[in-house]
């Protein structure tokens, strides 16, 4: 029950940084906050079933929501790299942009 | 072979989410002459859903476990008509825009600023089809998850292809708005675990009850797949990243991106909530629809560029299909609300694609897309013109197009509700449409007599606009087959006793 209320209070955290803080690192940082925030949820689910282990599916879940988030964090890092390369360098050539 | 619910076994449905996959990886291995191949596997792949469709069409709904690991754990797979209906036409948008980026991304095609990379456009663009044909198949609420979210970053991929210098913030944008929308998406499945403890879309149906644990799930997933298909207040990042995309990606993302969350939402609403709804709860969306239709049709008849005002026409054509939440919950309406959302999905998809090739050629062609400067633009592409006046009577809801059926079905869907209120949005939209459209025109028909200055424009990408616009027309004489066949296996259709959907 206390994890998964601190599940519910990361991401709720998570979405308001995303929605609120400009600068678009600290957004892609929010996100991943608030992902952890569901996976923490999400873990916490499995203790629910009263059996004498826990659940394995929402490990499952978890395990492929990680894989998620990181790759697209990897494409958002990706992205603001590009957009930091364009905004100090004036693109005269755009196809020396890669 | 008999599944566990007494649907007929197949493995057709594995083999055309499998088939973009391998060809992408092929695609990355070898990166040479990746336009002939591309086409090939387009061409491949929409035999393979051919071959689904006829067996649905046949042998009625398709069903299979991947690997013959059952129901957590293991991946369903589910064809029904719905979804036989959405894999087909994702086929057909997929085939023409392949034609027309075999063209447009081809080595020193002449005219217009340098293009993407086609290199990176082939694999991206058949992993975004995989994972569209997964999330049009998924069976249970966390693969449809994963394929949004894969989904989600590869049309990101696309759009940063362009070589637009906004393109790259429109691609964050659009990337931080997906990403939001689909972790909110993931909470509600994280919820609906704990409260059902269950994640098939048919046994979620009967697990529910009207508790907090719903309905706060009802509401994450429904805000963040509003969020992916840009209803109005969340439309903001769609204008940007569509109009800034490479020609035929703008096709992709408007015609079949934005679609597949909503169909998503569709089947959520109406197949897992549809028995626990409060009422009133769907008048919200049908309200946002609504607003959707006023508020993009006035940016697209302010937008200065050719792509920005088809994109903001996406973002009116989008509030139409949500007005099925407010039609299809009421009682005798929620067969004709389906219909009309299914074949407004269908109709607007054939119809945005064409309208957004024909622009591509416009911006190839000029070399820019400002509308007021686009006079003789008939002389110099008669072929696309015709496709973008024929794609825009679809849009307007002219008869006799696909767009017009799904309209009507609209129209009495609301009629037979008693909904005056969105009977007039309908009307007054169709009537906004017509203004943006001809706004176009009434500078592109204007006759320049020295002739337009231009560079020229591949054969294959005018006609590929010209051969989707047609099928939009096409849509509109066949459609009672079309619809009759898409219902195949629809619950929905024959709705039980006791739910609000009586």
């Amino acid at each position: 029950m206390l994890y998964s209320l601190a599940g519910v209070v990361l991401f709720t955290l998570g979405l308001y940084g995303v929605v609120v803080v400009p600068h678009p690192l600290r957004k892609v940082l929010a996100f991943n906050v608030a992902g952890t925030g569901v996976f923490l949820f999400l873990t916490s689910m499995a203790h629910r079933v009263r059996a004498p282990f826990p659940d394995p599916v929402p490990h499952a879940m978890v395990l492929t929501g990680i894989v998620v988030a990181v790759s697209a964090t990897a494409l958002a890092l990706l992205l603001i790299c590009r957009l930091h390369e364009l905004s100090t360098r004036s693109p005269v050539n755009p196809d020396d942009r890669r | 072979m008999i599944g566990a619910d007494g649907i007929p076994y197949s493995p057709w449905p594995a083999f055309v989410v499998a088939a973009p996959l391998v060809a992408a990886c092929a695609m990355i291995v070898w990166r040479r002459g990746s336009a002939a191949f591309g086409v090939l596997c387009s061409l491949l792949v929409s035999g393979l859903v051919l071959a689904l469709a006829h067996q649905v069409f046949l042998l009625g709904p398709q069903h299979m476990e991947i690997g013959g690991w059952k129901a957590p754990l293991g991946i369903q797979l589910r064809a029904d008509g719905p979804a036989v209906g959405m894999l087909c036409i994702t086929a057909l948008v997929g085939v023409f825009a392949s034609l027309y980026a075999a063209a447009y991304f081809a080595p020193g095609a002449a005219g217009g600023a340098p293009h993407g990379d086609a290199s990176f456009f082939w694999p991206l663009w058949m992993i975004l089809w995989a994972a569209l044909n997964a999330l049009f198949l998924s069976a249970d609420i966390f693969n449809l998850y994963v394929a949004l979210e894969i989904v989600g970053l590869s049309s990101v991929t696309l759009v940063a292809l362009s070589h637009d210098k906004d393109a790259v913030p429109a691609a964050l944008r659009y990337l931080l708005v997906s990403l939001l929308g689909s972790l909110s998406y993931l909470m509600g499945v994280a919820l609906l675990y704990g409260a059902a403890g269950t994640l098939g879309v048919s046994s979620l149906a009967g697990a529910l009850t009207p508790a907090p644990f719903a309905y706060a799930a009802l509401s994450l997933m429904t805000a963040g797949l509003v969020m992916k298909s840009a209803l109005f207040p969340l439309h903001f990042w769609l204008p940007p990243a569509h109009a800034n995309a490479p020609a035929p990606v703008s096709a992709l993302l408007s015609a079949l991106v934005v679609e597949a969350s909503f169909y998503v939402l569709l089947r959520l609403w109406f197949e897992v909530f549809g028995g626990i709804l409060p009422a009133g709860a769907a008048l919200l969306p049908g309200l946002l629809g609504a607003a959707a239709i006023f508020w993009g049709s006035v940016q697209a008849l302010t937008a200065r560029r050719l792509k920005l005002l088809i994109a903001y026409s996406t973002v009116a054509q989008m509030g139409y299909l949500f007005l099925v939440f407010p039609l299809g919950t009421e009682p005798g309406a929620a067969g004709v609300a389906w219909n009309a959302a299914l074949y407004f999905i269908v109709a607007h998809a054939c119809a945005k694609a064409a309208v957004f090739l024909a622009a591509g050629n416009v911006l190839r062609a000029f070399g820019h897309d400002r509308i007021r400067e686009l006079r003789g633009a008939v002389q110099h592409l008669p072929v696309s013109m015709f496709a973008f006046g024929i794609a825009g009577v679809s849009l307007v809801g002219l008869p006799p197009s696909g767009g017009f059926i799904a309209k009507w079905l609209f129209l009495s869907a609301a009629l037979r509700g008693e909904r005056w209120g969105f009977v007039a949005v309908i009307l007054l939209g169709g009537f906004l449409a017509t203004a943006y459209i001809f706004r176009f025109f009434s500078h592109a028909f204007r006759y320049v007599p020295e002739g337009p200055r231009c560079g020229s424009v591949p054969r294959s990408m005018e006609w590929s606009a010209l051969a989707l616009a047609l099928f939009s027309i096409v849509l509109g004489l066949t459609a009672t087959p079309v619809l009759d066949w898409m219902q195949t296996g629809l619950a929905v259709m024959e709705p039980p006793e006791g739910g609000c959907l009586p």
